[in-house]
């Protein structure tokens, strides 16, 4: 029976030869990952379990990414708990401040998640894994900490939507934009329980960083999982990183798909999703006249080396306008360094921008550029909810980096060809 | 099983930043939890909703982020269960896992209003408006999953099959 790349992982995965969407199988997990605010609540079940070791010391993944470096003293409580329970388990995989990176970044960078791998996190974008051709999937901290007892977990294998993209990609267009467009057409629950397969011209020859930003958004359609064919640009991204075995899975001609959708991508200009809905997305050329306070690039979704280049390739020669913050968050630690290495951070800092460690902090609203009542902000991160970035009153607007630099130049949503920048 | 109680309605795609904000989850004891549930979305639910109550939404219910904080801070708040013409799925499991009934049904939904006195039979799948003496079907859930809300969730669940 021909399968979907997603059917042939999971049956892989559950040991059986064929699987089809609804059916129930048990599976083995290759990674099962936690952060500081969800793998406390993991860690109080593991223990009510009466478990003493995690299934695998090499295959649980712990690291305070979001209220660290610490915010105060609820948040250094959490992170102490995490810390003490990977001394305890011995963990391979715990990353200190310092050595930690925002999760999804830093797990691909770190060669620990792996094509043809089977994971899971307790965080809403381990969706982002699905890029390298990973079968990967957010749960709640009760299947984590199922998972870091048994190293199995039961899934449903869900139904996919392939999305098609055709065409040249024009200047300033990126994964971001293309993800947004996708959800602004299917909207915030078009793919829910499905998996989204990523396909076509377009994506053959888009990097790995615009892969990362796509898979990491399938969730802000509904999504169960993203994933891409893994392919040279994928080989060449985990060749030398890898730290076990990977295999590339293709999904077979006459796989079953529930929906099938193409996009002409040529048409797509740089998008903007308006509060609150990650599905509110407007071309740039629509935007109107909106002004900002602040401005975000980093995150799981937008915070990789990919991303900062383009930033400073439209901040460079600019000054930030004076009513704007400008906070740019360098992913993990590598990421930090290529930046500084590359002259970047001269260019953002020449911009009035603050550089920070690698966080999660703004984009959920826990710390690190919080709004005040009725502030607006335009972020590269993946949601724009009521209240996400602070005030229940304060507004976030989606875009990808070069447009969040050109606005926080003018002050007001933007594009770089008001700057004067040719692509 | 039987749930019943006054309903708070909300609309679609209520996520859960709107259930329970990202600031808060440097805490996870449920009664703290409990006192800013539903906040930025209606702060009236946080004052006044009693134990039993029952909230009902629209589409998409609990979609964003996997933080369990937002099923546990409904069930603390004493929400007996929530209707939903569709969960998010993160949520969904979410809610099993840590025993807080949800039922899935479109008629439901559109027949009840905020204030309505409701009953859900969660074996037969059964929703009574006691308000207008509408009866509303839902997929009821299946034994095994309703065994794992009688325990109090998985681990409970879990444990008990163990000992």
């Amino acid at each position: 029976m021909p399968m979907t790349i997603t059917e042939k992982i999971l049956a892989k995965h559950a040991g059986l030869k064929e699987v089809e969407p609804g059916q129930l199988t048990n599976a083995k997990v290759d990674i099962a990952l936690g952060n500081d605010i969800t793998a406390p609540i993991a860690i109080e079940q593991f223990r009510r379990a009466g478990a003493k070791r995690v299934f695998d010391r090499e295959r649980v993944v712990l690291l305070p990414d979001h209220f660290a470096p610490n915010k105060d003293i609820k948040s250094a409580d959490q992170c102490k708990l995490l810390r003490e329970f990977a001394m305890e388990q011995d963990l391979a995989y715990y990353y200190e401040v310092g050595q930690m990176g925002i999760e999804h970044a830093l797990l691909p960078e770190q060669g620990i998640v792996v094509p043809g791998d089977l994971v899971i996190g307790a965080d809403s974008h381990t969706c982002t894994y699905g890029a390298l051709g990973a079968f990967s999937t957010g749960v709640g901290s009760t299947d984590l900490a199922a998972a870091m007892v048994t190293g199995e977990l039961w899934f449903k294998v869900p139904e996919t939507i392939k999305l098609i993209y055709r065409g040249k990609l024009r200047p300033w267009v990126g994964g971001k934009d293309l993800i947004l467009y996708t959800i602004g057409q299917i909207g915030v629950d078009g793919a829910l329980y499905m998996a989204m397969e990523f396909t076509g011209d377009t994506i053959d020859s888009l990097p790995m960083d615009g892969r990362f930003t796509m898979a990491n958004m399938a969730i802000e359609a509904g999504a169960k999982n993203g994933i891409f064919h893994p392919d040279r640009i994928t080989e060449q991204y985990v060749k030398g990183r890898a730290r076990r075995e990977y295999h590339f899975y293709k999904s077979d001609p006459g796989a079953r798909y529930k929906e099938v959708r193409e996009f002409d991508v040529s048409t797509v200009e740089p998008q903007v999703a308006f509060p609150h809905l990650p599905s509110n997305t407007r071309g740039i050329s629509e935007v109107g006249t909106v002004t900002i306070d602040q401005a975000v690039i980093g995150s799981c979704t937008n915070g990789r080396i990919d991303d900062l280049r383009e930033a400073a390739d439209v901040l460079k020669g600019h000054k930030i306008s004076p009513n704007v913050r400008l906070i740019i968050i360098p992913a993990t630690p590598s990421i930090y360094r290529q930046a500084m290495k590359e002259g970047l951070f001269d260019i953002f800092l020449d911009a009035g921008s603050v550089i920070s460690p690698p966080t999660c902090g703004p984009c959920f609203g826990g710390h690190m550029g919080i709004l005040a009542k009725g502030e607006r902000a335009i972020a590269t991160t993946n949601r724009n909810f009521v209240g996400r970035m602070g005030h229940p009153e304060s507004e976030v607007y989606l875009s990808n980096p070069a447009i969040a630099a050109a606005s926080a130049v003018l002050g007001r949503l933007g594009s770089p060809e008001e700057l004067g920048r040719k692509r | 099983m039987k749930c019943s109680g006054k309903v708070w309605k909300f609309g679609s795609n209520i996520d859960t930043d709107a259930i329970i904000p990202g600031r808060y989850l440097n805490v996870t004891d449920p009664e703290e939890l409990a006192q800013h549930c539903m906040e930025n979305e209606n702060p009236r639910f946080v004052q006044e909703a009693k134990e039993g109550d029952i909230i009902v939404a629209e589409t998409n219910f609990g979609c964003g982020s996997s933080r369990e904080h937002a099923p546990i801070a409904i069930k603390a708040k004493g929400v007996s269960c929530v209707i939903a013409k569709s969960f998010a799925r993160i949520f969904y499991r979410n809610a099993f896992n840590m025993g807080l009934p949800i039922i899935e049904s479109e008629e439901a939904v559109d027949g009840i209003r905020e204030g309505h006195e409701v009953e859900v039979d969660l074996a037969s799948g059964e929703i009574t408006n006691r308000t207008t003496g509408q009866r509303y079907r839902a997929n009821p859930i299946p034994p095994f999953m309703q065994e794992i809300i009688d325990d109090g969730g998985l681990m409970k669940h879990i444990a008990k099959g163990r000992s």
